[in-house]
């Protein structure tokens, strides 16, 4: 690893295949990608798995469970309504996936070279496929329920009627742009705090590597730099898991009620 | 970017598990295990406010039993008082009543003693008359010879025995 010098932060996105080897482009291919989502479903899994055993009193791996569906269920209640219940389901898919994905993608397994961990929401093909369910729901709630009143979702109560060919297509507009902000948002949030971690985890070994008091103390100052910035990436983590759940349940919240 | 680079070689086999992965969460965690989880966070939630609304009632029933055994005990309180009281007015009237019977039937073997004692005294009055008329007699037989009947003798003691 230390023989390594030159900085390159964009390695830890690559998408290698696992087995031979070679990325072919079909439909199953195994990579390393791939292998993360199944750890990312399988943590999800062992630790739901924790909270089924249904007790009266609940112990504190079901407490944690239980605060979770609590956490998602309150988010689509508290923002949908009472109809936000029908959508839990995939509320908690999107929140529970984005939030395992990130802290997995944390987790400090790469002292071990092989077991260095892929964050699978650094990915836009990964982030952009939820967004769009996201706003595939909208759209096929909004549609079913309101038929073509759903465009009476792009002219604001009370607009004035000259507004009205200004205001319909900035509405139109900041509605198409939300899968791709939904997507982009998330994307960069784990691609930049990562890019950041990486190339100041470089100049700490080649700080060490230089030997010069100059160089233990850039190694030193990275060093400090960079534990804060893990808190403040521990912190995004979470956060950006929240911020899609949250527009998600928003976005329901229009389809359903038009404002 | 490898994001990018890399898309056309990636994406079937990115979106083919995604799907795969989001599947098992979104059909076996969301919609399997969430509602059983809640199922369990809103049967406690029942539970303890029936509980609660159990332990309330239950509070309410032991007042109102206190309040019916206080109103027993003053009940009862009162029941002894007043039988106390009769009882010992009873004691004072049956002693008063055995007291006047006592009473009356020493009056009556005083009065039975006294009549006994009337006659016995007039009794013994007649017998001693008799005895005075009879010396009397003989007295006077004894000293001027002469003979006095019985009848004059009783009367002249009965005389005397009068004027005594």
């Amino acid at each position: 690893m230390a023989a390594e010098s030159k900085i390159d932060p964009m390695h830890q996105f690559q998408i290698s295949a696992l087995g031979d080897g070679v990325l072919d482009g079909t439909p199953f291919a195994f990579t390393n990608s791939s292998l993360w989502m199944l750890i990312v479903l399988g943590s999800i899994l062992l630790f739901m798995w924790g909270g089924m055993k249904r007790e009266l009193i609940p112990g504190r791996w079901q407490a944690a469970v239980e605060m979770l569906t609590g956490f998602v269920t309150g988010l689509a209640v508290g923002n949908i309504g009472p109809e936000g219940k029908k959508y839990v389901p995939w509320i908690f898919t999107v929140f529970t996936f984005i939030l395992f994905s990130n802290y997995m993608g944390m987790m400090p397994f790469g002292v071990f070279e092989a077991a260095h961990p892929f964050t699978v929401t650094s990915q836009f093909t990964i982030t952009g496929v939820l967004a769009i369910a996201s706003f595939s729901i909208v759209l096929v709630v909004g549609f079913w329920k309101h038929g073509f009143r759903f465009f009476g979702l792009f002219v604001p109560h009370g607009t004035p009627l000259p507004l009205l060919p200004l205001i319909v297509p900035i509405e139109l507009i900041s509605f198409l742009v939300r899968p791709f902000s939904l997507a982009l948002r998330l994307f960069v949030a784990m691609i930049a705090g990562h890019i950041l971690v990486d190339v100041f985890g470089y100049f700490i070994v080649n700080g060490i590597n230089s030997g010069t008091a100059l160089g233990y103390f850039v190694s030193f100052i990275s060093f400090v730099f960079i534990a804060g910035v893990n808190a403040l990436e521990l912190l995004v983590c979470g956060i950006q898991a929240y911020v899609f759940a949250l527009l998600t349940s928003l976005y329901i919240n229009d389809a359903e009620h038009l404002h | 970017m490898p994001q990018i680079n890399q898309l056309m070689l990636v994406y079937q086999s990115q979106w083919f598990w995604l799907l795969l992965v989001l599947g098992v969460i979104y059909f076996a965690i969301g919609k399997g295990m969430v509602p059983k989880i809640e199922a369990t966070v809103e049967g406690r939630q029942a539970k303890v406010t029936a509980d609660l609304v159990a332990a309330e009632r239950a509070k309410a029933a032991a007042e109102e039993a206190e309040a019916t055994a206080n109103a027993a005990e003053a009940d009862a309180r009162t029941a002894a008082q007043e039988a106390t009281a009769k009882a010992k007015a009873k004691g004072v009237k049956d002693g008063e009543a055995r007291l006047a019977k006592a009473d009356a039937e020493i009056g009556e073997k005083l009065a039975a003693a006294e009549a006994n004692l009337a006659k016995a005294r007039t009794k013994a009055l007649a017998s001693m008359e008799a005895l005075a008329a009879e010396a009397a007699g003989d007295i006077v037989a004894k000293v001027s010879g002469a003979s006095v009947s019985a009848g004059e003798a009783a009367s002249a003691v009965k005389t005397v025995l009068a004027n005594a």
